[in-house]
């Protein structure tokens, strides 16, 4: 049996550790409100960009436009939002694996737009491109930052150095639920569409819509801002997911913590008890050959 | 005077939301001022003045710069989709004075190398706030 020191050493480390995970549990439910809050102000922005894009599509399928169609290019680009941090459960790691174990994408076919140190980490360790990295984007996306990236990847897309763009990131479903998600960004292909979206009630049956300036001009305006809209929402979900999945970790890490204390707790009063009663005989076993 | 649904909303946050009369912005195609029962008509937004005619009993008039979007009409609501816009209370008009000042002196320069479009667009940004608060 381990000796009461060591045992009382012992507790001593799970309960600080404990304290350390409750203050992250209670910080991450603070940022977590905040995220949530701010990606539910952000929804219905996203449900109007994607509506008008839907209508302009569905009106228009014969449009020969770049965006809509491959440009040639057998190389994807990968946008991968993961945190800078981690001791978040499995946050970081699904969506690695949502991307590394996906046959698609080989090491030789895929370029990464990293958004999050852990993602970027793991990624050139297998052996991935890095093209780009925007880990500082994470802490607090703005709209701004989603346009820089978006720029980036277009710039990337018109010259043909990219033929796919892909963005896998996590869908902030509710507070328990985080799910990993890849979505096809370019080109545009709008059946398979952002679970965030899903719940878009239908339109009632579109009434011809008109366009200013023409329908190509309209789409080379609003395209854009649909890609980029797509990112900052997949920026404002997985923030809020993180922070979530964080929150998650660390309560079951302190109550984890609580177990063991408990179960310390025991050992150390048995370790204690035992040693009283050994003393115990002793001593009347000493007394007794004096006697 | 009929009454529609206006609608602006912004990737952070819904900016306006009430029933007005009439609303006025500036488009790629011209200022135009919508109605109700508007054509169903999608207009891509230039930088410029965003007028809202209030349906109250006070025929209130708010005004807002509106900088980059796109903007839906049906004909019983309008929404703006912003991707930039403000109230004129969170104008720096001092900066937006300053910032006319550099677009136009870039513009008039001609360097080479001076990037023309933007210039256009920051001094049409820098006009579009200087008009709200005045």
């Amino acid at each position: 049996m381990a000796s009461m020191r060591d045992i009382k050493r012992r507790r001593q480390s799970v309960e600080s550790t404990q304290q350390i995970t409750k203050a992250m549990k209670l910080v991450s439910t603070v940022k977590l409100q905040r995220a949530k809050q701010r990606a539910e102000q952000s929804q219905f922005y996203f449900k109007c960009i994607y509506e008008t894009v839907n209508s302009i599509l569905s009106k228009s399928g014969t449009i020969n436009h770049p965006y809509l169609k491959e440009n040639g290019s057998d190389k994807k680009a990968v946008i991968m939002i993961t945190g800078n941090r981690g001791l978040a459960g499995g946050y970081n790691s699904s969506i690695v694996k949502l991307v590394a174990f996906n046959e698609a994408f080989t090491k030789d076919n895929t370029k990464i737009y990293a958004i999050g140190k852990k993602g970027r980490d793991t990624m050139d360790r297998l052996g991935y491109e890095i093209a780009k990295d925007y880990c500082d984007v994470i802490e607090e996306p703005t709209y701004d930052d989603a346009r820089k990236i978006c720029n980036d990847l277009l710039t990337a897309f018109e010259s043909g150095e990219i033929g796919e763009i892909y963005l896998a990131y996590t869908f902030f479903k509710n507070t328990v639920v985080h799910e990993p998600t890849l979505l096809k960004v370019l080109p545009v292909n709008l059946d398979e569409t952002s679970p965030s979206l899903e719940i878009t009630e239908k339109h009632d049956v579109y009434a011809p819509m008109n366009f200013e300036p023409e329908d190509e001009e309209a789409l080379n305006m609003i395209i854009p801002k649909y890609v980029t809209s797509l990112v900052f929402g997949a920026l404002v979900e997985s923030v809020a997911s993180e922070n979530g999945a964080r929150m998650q970790a660390m309560d079951s890490a302190t109550n984890n913590a609580s177990d063991m204390i408990d179960r310390l707790s025991l050992l150390y009063n048995r370790a204690r008890q035992s040693s009283i009663t050994q003393e115990l005989t002793e001593i009347i076993a000493g007394a007794d050959a004096i006697s | 005077m009929d009454a529609f649904k206006l609608k602006v909303v912004t990737p952070e946050r819904v900016f306006f939301e009430d029933d007005v009369e009439m609303v006025e912005f500036n488009t790629t195609e011209g200022e135009i001022g919508i109605y109700k029962n508007h054509v169903p008509t999608t207009v891509i937004i230039k930088p410029g003045v965003l007028n809202i005619y209030m349906a109250d009993s006070e025929k209130t008039v708010k005004k807002a710069a509106l900088h980059e979007g796109f903007v839906e009409i049906l004909g019983d609501r309008v929404t703006i989709l912003a991707e930039v816009i403000e109230w004129p209370d969170e104008i720096d008009e001092e900066r937006a004075e300053k910032s006319k000042e550099r677009a136009e002196k870039r513009l008039s320069e001609k360097e080479t190398g001076t990037d023309v479009d933007r210039a256009t667009a920051s001094l049409l940004r820098a006009m579009a706030r200087i008009n709200v608060i005045r």
